[in-house]
């Protein structure tokens, strides 16, 4: 059962009743117990009252004597509540009826002998206390219908299960409707979501609410703003992105209709030069778009495996337009370090990248052990980043005062983002008397 | 007329300087806004051409730098953010047009015309005195419709005062209008181009006022 207010009226109602039922069967058993004991004593004290009177020769039977045709003696048993139920018979020992009280009926109440019995007569069940008077050879018998005694024990049954059968109905509605307004916040936070547009995320109101929502609430609002920082970012991007790459074009087209207007062979000659630029320069930004892209990517997972960086830095070298001919590799730490292949190559790629850009002295990349780290270190003779740049470097799109023509202004934040995806960190120092040294450390095997 | 563009993406600004120049304009280029002030200080334009993105600030800070001064310079902005409220906050910031990336060169020059000619109080682009027609989108003059072939520095110095009919003007603004910063100003030059244009015109067309500069001449004299 999967519905909470289904599951909780059930539990309630079938608890309720179950407990009612137990109290119903309890107070059955113990009813009837005592009423048996309570009649039986006043059986007993009714009889011995009997045999008293008789001993006492209060009252007189006639019939004792052996003649056949006297009258069998009537008479009262004052008793206020009970008159009409206890009956009384005396017979002799030998066998006749002698006496009775009135409406006690004409058959023998009981053949068992002195004490507690019961029996049948005329078609109902009598509890029935005898006592013998051996002096006057009677036996002095009083009895109480059956029926008497259950109708007894039935009212107060009765008194019990028929507020009990009336109550549980209106218990029921009580709980539905309690129930239903403790889960009515959850109701109307239901309506609330479904009818919110996909960009709405603003938090849920956590006011008013039992205690036992907030947390659920809290954590939906969590959700949301983790959601919306996500796109954020993204929708930044592609801002930046589109920004980015219009530029650019405005370049290439304008330069297009500068060669096309222009009647200046030297003109013409610097507008399609710049084309060609243009169209380097700009396949480059889509790829590192393209770089940012996959650093980001958060659904990938990534593939740490002990190997060597170098490795890794001489196929970036390789791979590289100028075959990485100034590209010089020193020291080794040949599986020292953990890494995902495809980011540190986008590290490294950039990385290089930018040292070979900026210049045209051979770049020195070096490999070292740190603690708990591999360090490799890609060192130019460039003129390197002003100090007060320095923080901002890596941010994306940023292209300080001293920019390239061919920079993005997105190898440092590939760099950055990549290395730190696989736990480790980017650090730019310039260097003296000149350049930049970018040090890449990455996590050591442990 | 001489226009400041301030783009900081290197091909964009040698194609703008090129293109521009094309158009029939006089081209400053900087790329910083550090370097847009220092311009704007030194040198009076007939229009700037900015762009919103700089490394060093907002075209937004040298539009309000501008502003700021009274200066009713006409800015045509220049952006890859053209989303309707970047629109709405350039042109409330006093900008007085605004072409987004990538645009047509052709459209970004008619839209500077027409900044500029706003700027100066005319409703209309072609400017007319006394049977002299100047059109500066085409680049044409023409005396009672039949066309005057001038060069590109004659027709600056006709434009710039006709743009200022019977106001005097000074000798070195015709210069600043003429000369880029990477173009050497020849002395007497403005007198040779003022010379060919009395030629072409008729004598009295242009008037000298002596130690002030020139002026449109109200009648031929």
């Amino acid at each position: 059962m999967t519905s909470i207010r289904s599951r909780l009226l059930t539990i309630l109602i079938a608890s309720t009743g179950v407990v009612w039922l137990f109290a119903v069967g309890w107070i059955y058993l113990s009813t009837q117990a005592e009423v048996e004991h309570v009649l039986d004593a006043r059986l007993t004290e009714a009889a011995r009252m009997v045999n008293s009177l008789l001993a006492e020769r209060r009252i007189e039977l006639a019939a004792l004597a052996d003649d056949d045709e006297l009258p069998v003696t009537e008479f009262q048993i004052k008793d206020p509540s009970y008159e009409r139920q206890l009956s009384c018979q005396i017979w002799s020992l030998d066998g006749r009826l002698v006496g009775r009280s009135e409406h006690a009926p004409g058959d023998r109440l009981t053949k068992a002998g002195s004490g507690f019995s019961e029996s049948v007569v005329d078609g109902e069940t009598w509890r029935v206390y005898a006592i013998d008077n051996p002096t006057l050879g009677v036996r002095v018998m009083v009895g109480d219908s059956m029926r008497v005694r259950d109708r007894l024990v039935d009212d107060v049954v009765k008194g019990l299960a028929i507020p009990a059968a009336l109550i549980l109905p209106f218990m029921a509605a009580v709980i539905w409707v309690s129930v239903r307004r403790g889960m009515s916040p959850l109701d109307r936070m239901a309506e609330s979501l479904s009818s919110r547009p996909a960009t709405d995320l603003r938090p849920l109101p956590d006011d008013r609410l039992p205690d036992e929502i907030v947390p659920a609430i809290h954590a939906l609002n969590g959700l949301f703003r983790r959601v919306e920082n996500v796109r954020e970012r993204e929708k930044s991007f592609t801002a930046f992105a589109a920004h980015e790459l219009k530029t650019p074009l405005a370049g290439l087209k304008t330069q297009a209709q500068v060669a096309l207007a222009s009647k200046d062979g030297e003109l013409r000659e610097n507008a399609l030069r710049q084309i060609a630029a243009g169209v380097d320069r700009t396949s480059r930004l889509v790829r590192q778009l393209l770089d940012l892209a996959a650093v980001e990517a958060t659904d990938r997972t990534l593939e740490m495996q002990a190997a060597s960086p170098l490795e890794i830095v001489r196929q970036v070298a390789s791979d590289l337009p100028s075959r990485g001919q100034r590209v010089r590799i020193e020291g080794d730490v040949d599986g020292a370090a953990r890494f995902d292949p495809m980011l540190l190559t986008l590290a490294v790629r950039n990385l290089l990248e930018n040292a070979l850009t900026h210049s045209d002295a051979p770049v020195l990349v070096s490999a070292r052990k740190a603690v708990g780290a591999a360090e490799i270190v890609i060192e130019d003779e460039g003129p390197g980043i002003p100090d007060d740049e320095l923080p901002r470097a890596t941010d994306r799109f940023f292209r300080g005062r001293a920019k390239s023509a061919s920079g993005s202004g997105l190898g440092l934040a590939i760099a950055k983002e990549a290395v730190t995806r696989m736990g480790g960190t980017l650090t730019l120092t310039n260097r003296e008397p000149r350049g930049l040294a970018a040090t890449l450390s990455i996590p050591a095997v442990e | 007329m001489r226009i400041l563009i301030v783009e900081d993406d290197p091909m964009l600004l040698d194609g703008l300087s090129a293109g521009l120049g094309l158009a029939g304009f006089t081209v400053d280029a900087v790329a910083t806004c550090e370097d847009g002030f220092a311009a704007l200080q030194a040198h009076s334009y007939g229009a700037v051409v900015l762009d919103l993105m700089l490394p060093d600030g907002s075209g937004l800070d040298v539009l309000a730098f501008l502003r700021q001064r009274k200066d009713a310079t006409p800015v045509v902005l220049l952006t890859a953010r053209d989303q309707v409220e970047d629109r709405i906050a350039g042109l409330d910031a006093g900008a007085d047009d605004y072409v987004g990336k990538p645009f047509d060169l052709d459209e970004l020059a008619a839209r500077v015309r027409a900044a500029a000619r706003r700027g100066a109080g005319h409703a209309s682009g072609v400017l007319t005195w006394r049977g002299v027609t100047l059109d500066p989108a085409r680049q044409t003059v023409a005396i009672e419709g039949k066309p005057v072939p001038l060069t590109r520095r004659e027709f600056g110095i006709l434009r710039t005062l006709m743009e200022r009919p019977g106001a005097t003007v000074s000798k070195a603004l015709l210069e600043e209008t003429l000369y880029g910063w990477q173009e050497e100003v020849e002395s007497n030059t403005v007198e040779v181009h003022i010379h060919n244009l009395r030629a072409k015109l008729g004598k009295g067309f242009i008037k000298t006022v002596r130690g002030l500069g020139y002026r449109m001449a109200e009648e031929n004299a």
